[in-house]
């Protein structure tokens, strides 16, 4: 039997909880805490529920991040991938460009059996890599996935929709999978699990040695600014029934939404 | 006149609401707005929308094998539609569904697209969307020969511009959804308000203590007109309630008119999720919780007494 290779594609992202400082006109401060992307640990928790019931299989993260994301792939190797590949960049790339070499990483390494990953990434938010990846490679995708299956030759996936309505989808392997949080209760790392990743392989490729096709099309950051926090909170005072009052009053007439 | 297409959705066969605003947005760059219907009654559509400025309806017929929904087929039928009637920019809404379908036609058009614009400059191409939780705007200047939008619900404000709007038919050849079949699908709660198209929201946190006391905010909820409840990670976690109710970071993103934050201190995670609510009304029994420093109203009191007062205001309220 051949091995069934599970992709992983993970992304290193700022701590959701960081202070986020603007620097110049498009740029953050990157010298604050990264680690994986949330709903990337539902895709590598998966992956490695598919490696036990589809053996032979491996676990492959990959990521396009600078060299600081071997963190990163440190993490998904803890929480199970064999092994990762880390596409070295400097620069900040859209996910136009992204999955580009995301597909090219793959196809260089091997033949994928299944792509995983998060639906999206809590820092830019881009919802997309996942579908134009799947695009690039001429497989079908799914995101917002609670529930995963694989059967011979195609994987059932339940997609969660608005109002928790649910599409069971049945797309053909190979596919790209985009993780949902009612995917699984992601498995997190013990010390051991912590240890044994140090000793697994981070294989590093320069983007230049990669040889990724440029895009007609882009996406540009052309400004970043610091939100704005502005509100002055008034209190509201008295006793339940006179506080209820003020509520409503304040939906009837300031908000005006009754 | 360049015409710019609207992804145009449905919910319980009606246009949703969160529609209008897209148009809005056409009309105010001096655009013509196109709405694509599909497999849809583009009567119904046309009478919705119309009064929006909308000055043409394109129903669009894409049914296959599988039945009428198929999200790659959709996406299939939607880049065809924008080819054929020389459309070279789309906005739809970044609501499950458009999430689903916007980066598969930006996929298949390796069209650029940003997600969850609270604004867009239509004419030269630049989305408004926030990143990083919320802690910054950016503006994303999108090049290419198509430029694809996913607008955030209710971050337009929808005005009335009457105007007279003719029906195209579109017939998409059936393609084999590219590997990708829908075996079934699963209703959810019809009738329910989604949370992230959502005029108002009570929101429940740790403070509620079990998913029983739920029932308060659910029935303030019927209470007020397009109100939905959402709950804050901890709810979710703990599972009180469904994690499809979960505002936050890693959970739905909302944008209500205001935005009722009962029991729930305000994590950063949490208002990465609701901080562009119009008004943020924070209840809660401890004073010193991070959300009464960053609202418009807060109330230090009994969660619970606050609450049962408030079902029967507002059912006062609603009493003519």
């Amino acid at each position: 039997m051949p091995l069934f290779r599970i992709y992983v594609c993970v992304k290193h992202v700022p701590d959701s909880a960081a202070t986020i400082t603007v620097v110049g006109p498009n740029r953050i401060d990157t010298k604050i805490t990264y680690l994986i992307n949330p709903y990337d640990e539902h895709a590598l928790t998966e992956a490695a529920r598919l490696r036990e019931r589809h053996g032979p299989a491996e676990v492959v993260a990959v990521c396009l991040g600078p060299v600081a994301a071997e963190n990163t792939l440190r993490s998904a190797m803890a929480m199970g991938a064999d092994r990762s590949i880390l596409v070295v960049t400097t620069e900040e790339h859209d996910s136009i460009f992204t999955a580009r070499a995301l597909k090219c990483a793959i196809v260089r390494d091997g033949e994928p059996g299944i792509i995983l990953t998060g639906k999206e990434a809590i820092d830019t938010e881009g919802m997309q890599t996942l579908f134009r990846l799947a695009a690039n490679l001429g497989l079908p995708a799914a995101t917002n996935v609670v529930k995963l299956t694989l059967e011979e030759g195609s994987a059932l996936a339940e997609c969660e929709k608005e109002g928790g309505a649910v599409d069971v989808l049945r797309l053909r392997l190979p596919c790209v999978i985009g993780a949902g949080k009612g995917l699984n209760t992601p498995k997190y790392p013990t010390f051991p699990d912590i240890v044994r990743s140090r000793k697994k392989e981070v294989l590093k490729i320069e983007l230049a040695a990669l040889g990724v096709p440029a895009a007609e099309s882009r996406m540009e950051i052309v400004e970043l600014k610091p939100a704005l926090e502005n509100r002055s909170p008034k209190a509201l005072t008295g006793s339940p029934a006179e506080i209820a009052r003020r509520i409503a009053v304040i939906l009837k007439e300031e908000a005006r939404v009754m | 006149m360049e015409k710019i297409a609207l992804l145009v959705e449905f919910k319980d066969e009606q246009v949703k609401k969160a529609n209008f605003g897209m148009a809005t947005l056409v009309r105010r760059a001096g655009r013509m707005p196109c709405g694509l219907v599909i497999n849809a009654p583009a009567d119904g559509a046309k009478a919705a929308l119309a009064p929006y400025g909308v000055e043409q309806i394109v129903a669009v017929r894409a049914a296959g094998p599988d039945g009428a929904w198929n999200p790659e087929r959709w996406a299939g039928a939607v880049a065809a539609a924008m080819e054929r009637f020389g459309i070279s920019q789309l906005i739809g809404l970044t609501s499950p569904q458009g999430r689903d379908l916007l980066p598969r036609i930006a996929a298949r058009l390796d069209a650029p697209l940003v997600m969850d614009c609270i604004d867009i400059d239509l004419q030269k191409r630049l989305a408004r969307t926030t990143h990083y939780s919320g802690k910054t705007l950016a503006t994303i200047r999108m090049s290419g020969r198509c430029a694809i939008y996913g607008l955030r619900p209710n971050a337009i404000e929808a005005q009335k511009a009457p105007a007279a709007a003719e029906t195209l038919a579109f017939d998409y050849a059936a393609d084999d959804g590219g590997g990708l079949a829908v075996v079934a699908t699963r209703s959810g709660d019809s009738g329910s308000q989604n949370l992230a198209e959502a005029d108002v929201i009570f929101s429940g946190g740790r403070g509620l203590k079990n998913g029983e006391n739920f029932k308060l905010l659910f029935d303030c909820a019927r209470l007020v007109p397009g109100a939905a409840v959402g709950a804050s990670r901890v709810a979710v976690d703990a599972g009180w309630v469904p994690y499809r109710m979960q505002v936050g970071q890693t959970g739905v993103k909302v944008n209500p008119r205001v935005y009722i934050a009962c029991g729930i201190s305000g994590s950063v995670q949490h208002f990465a999720g609701m901080k562009s609510s119009g008004m943020i009304i924070a209840i809660n029994s401890d004073p010193h919780a991070a959300i009464m420093a960053n609202c418009d109203y807060y109330a230090a009191a009994d969660l619970f007494g606050v609450l049962s007062e408030l079902r029967r205001q507002l059912a006062a309220v609603g009493e003519p």
